[in-house]
């Protein structure tokens, strides 16, 4: 899939904003602090109804005003789908697709992006929630309806905490028809239902993520990645589920006195191993920054062989500006038989001049086309 | 900020749930400016409101007087008993004309973060009408989101021990939804299709 066309109102430094960017590499340049990675930020809110800088969505709406709009046409194989979502500073946000109401939740349904960015490089270095968080992401991505079941999981799990919390101040008689239990059958159904997902997508993604790495350290490594699961119980759902039940059942005065959730896969980890040793803590910065953008790339390659809708959006920002040449060239190898790529660099002499096709100048929340020189 | 009283009203509206201060801005405005609007009209039902409508012993909805007028009603099965978390969705599940039981309001559902439990809803009025073995079904119509199912699963496993069916409201209902958003048409399908859970 592709953006024909993208409008913001009061998004970020945006008062207005309209573009249309076509097929390929679409390239926003302009200085530090001019609004380029706003612009980007805006399409892939839209498929992972969040934002890779912030966890407040009230950042996004711009200062001084109520709400935010992001309006999008989605184009591949001929249709398009306008998807518009309305964050509102106070009350609820608001969603549309094709004109029609419906709940931001199913906008993953319509639009997937993977992003680069700087932050990855914490991907491999960082706390295990960024790394819950990526896989997270991506199993939504490849089953929107995971949407409901990753923010179930976590609202069960604040419920929980709390009643555990209020378990340690009031005493609550465990004997009693007590509600922990009816939240612990939530949290196991749905815990379990996300760590075979995750599974499944680690499995999935170990060849496509080797093969990356090649493409992208231009030579071969031994490439691991392994869940790192907070309840180790054989592959079956069945079994996991059982074991899940049992941890929370012998755990409960712990959980109690500690007033929070001990186990289930808001505690997995994953460990990334390269040369037989983990990434984390044993990589160089250049096979760590080789690391990160090969889980990406592995990322969108999955995502591609699997979608009806097409290839990912894919979007790099300011990641050319950290790369030494030949991590550049090879990048910019990988990303091209991609059917949009949107990159973001202060500098335009950083992006390889193959994907310098079209260029939009920005420059304090305005954009500019610039009209390609014909030679 | 406007002066004294002007910014006084809006924060007040604000104040109303729903309303965000841009709105409470237009509706303050509105007040203000609108010759036709009848002002005095307005705050007179707001103090009557309050004086005159209290909550149904029985059941819990609202009432003008001590009981509902479903309540009151002869024509009603009391041998159903519909358990709802707030009124508006009894008047939800009235428009259907697909329920002629009584209804119970719980007043909210289960919900730790909101420090609501089970003792803090009109679950003990609930087992009281229950007792004397009038009602025989009880069909729990709490919203179809966490909060709700939670609710309505502590309520069938109370209820279990006791000898009456006990269903809940089928499926069809927009999950993650509020029983009061539900359409007509759907909220009628979900009451014929209900299943029994204990
Ligand atoms: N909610 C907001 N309202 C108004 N302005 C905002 C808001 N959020 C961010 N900004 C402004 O947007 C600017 C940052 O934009 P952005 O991150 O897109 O910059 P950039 O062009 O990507 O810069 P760099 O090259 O440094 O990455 C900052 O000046 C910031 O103050
Ligand atoms: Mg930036
Ligand atoms: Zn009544």
């Amino acid at each position: 899939m592709h953006v024909s066309s993208l409008s913001l109102r009061d998004f970020r430094n945006y008062a207005t904003a309209d573009i249309e960017p076509g097929l390929g590499s679409v390239v926003l340049v302009g200085s530090n602090g001019q609004g380029k990675t706003n612009i980007v930020e805006a399409i892939n809110f839209l498929a992972t109804l969040g934002s890779h800088r912030t966890s407040i969505d009230s950042a996004l709406i711009r200062q001084g005003s109520d709400a935010a709009i992001v309006r999008v046409n989605l184009a591949h194989d001929g249709r398009t789908i306008l998807l518009e979502a309305q964050l509102n500073r106070n009350g609820a946000n608001k969603a549309q697709v094709n004109h029609a109401n419906a709940k931001l939740r199913d906008f993953p349904r319509y639009i997937s992006t993977v992003i680069f960015a700087p932050e990855d490089l914490m991907l491999v270095r960082g706390e295990p929630s960024g790394r819950r968080k990526f896989m997270d992401d991506l199993i939504i991505q490849r089953t929107p309806r995971l949407a409901g079941v990753v923010s179930d999981y976590d609202r069960v799990l604040k419920q929980r905490n709390t009643l555990l919390k209020t378990a340690r101040v009031k005493d609550i008689d465990s004997g009693n028809l007590g509600t922990l239990d009816i939240w612990d059958e939530r949290l196991v159904a749905l815990g379990t239902e996300i760590t075979s997902e995750r599974r499944r997508l680690l499995a999935d993604l170990s060849g496509p993520l080797g093969e990356a790495y090649e493409a992208i350290a231009g030579s071969d490594h031994a490439v691991s990645i392994d869940l790192k699961p907070s309840i180790d119980a054989p592959e079956s759902a069945a079994a996991y589920a059982e074991k899940f039940k049992n941890l929370l059942e012998t755990g409960r005065v712990q959980e109690i006195e500690r007033g929070m959730t001990l186990v289930g896969p808001h505690r997995d980890d994953v460990e990334f191993g390269l040369n037989n040793l983990p990434a984390k803590g044993y990589a160089s910065h250049g096979e760590t920054w080789s690391y990160a953008l090969s889980l990406k790339l592995s990322a969108a390659r999955l995502l591609r062989s699997e979608s009806v809708l097409g290839d990912p959006i894919l979007i790099l920002d300011d990641v050319f500006a950290e790369l030494d040449s030949a991590r550049r060239e090879r990048l910019a190898e990988a990303v091209a038989d991609f059917e949009q790529t949107f990159i973001t660099a202060a500098v335009a002499e950083d992006v390889p001049p193959q994907l310098m096709t079209q260029v939009f100048h920005v420059k304090k929340g305005t954009i500019s086309y610039e009209i390609p020189a014909h030679d | 900020m406007y002066d004294g009283i002007v910014q006084e009203l809006i924060d007040e509206l604000g104040r109303l749930p729903g309303i965000g201060p841009k709105s409470a801005q237009r509706i303050a405005f509105h007040i203000l400016q609108t010759e036709s609007f009848d002002v005095s009209r307005l705050s007179s039902v707001l103090v009557e409101v309050r004086e005159k409508v209290k909550f149904c012993e029985i059941c819990g909805n609202v009432s003008e007087e001590v009981t509902c007028g479903i309540c009151r009603d002869p024509r009603r099965d009391p041998t159903f008993i519909c358990v709802v978390e707030e009124a508006k969705d009894v008047v939800a599940i009235e428009r259907t004309r697909e329920f002629r039981g009584l209804y119970h309001v719980l007043g909210g559902a289960i919900s730790p973060i909101d420090g609501i439990g089970p003792d803090d809803l009109r679950i003990r009025q609930l087992m009281t009408r229950l007792a004397d073995g009038t009602v025989m079904e009880v069909i729990i119509a709490t919203d179809p989101n966490l909060e709700g199912e939670a609710t309505a699963t502590y309520l069938s496993r109370l209820l279990k021990t006791l000898e009456i069916k006990v269903s809940r409201l089928a499926s069809g209902l927009p999950v993650g939804g509020d029983l009061e958003y539900a359409d007509e048409v759907t909220l009628g399908r979900a009451f014929e299709g209900r299943r029994t859970v204990s």
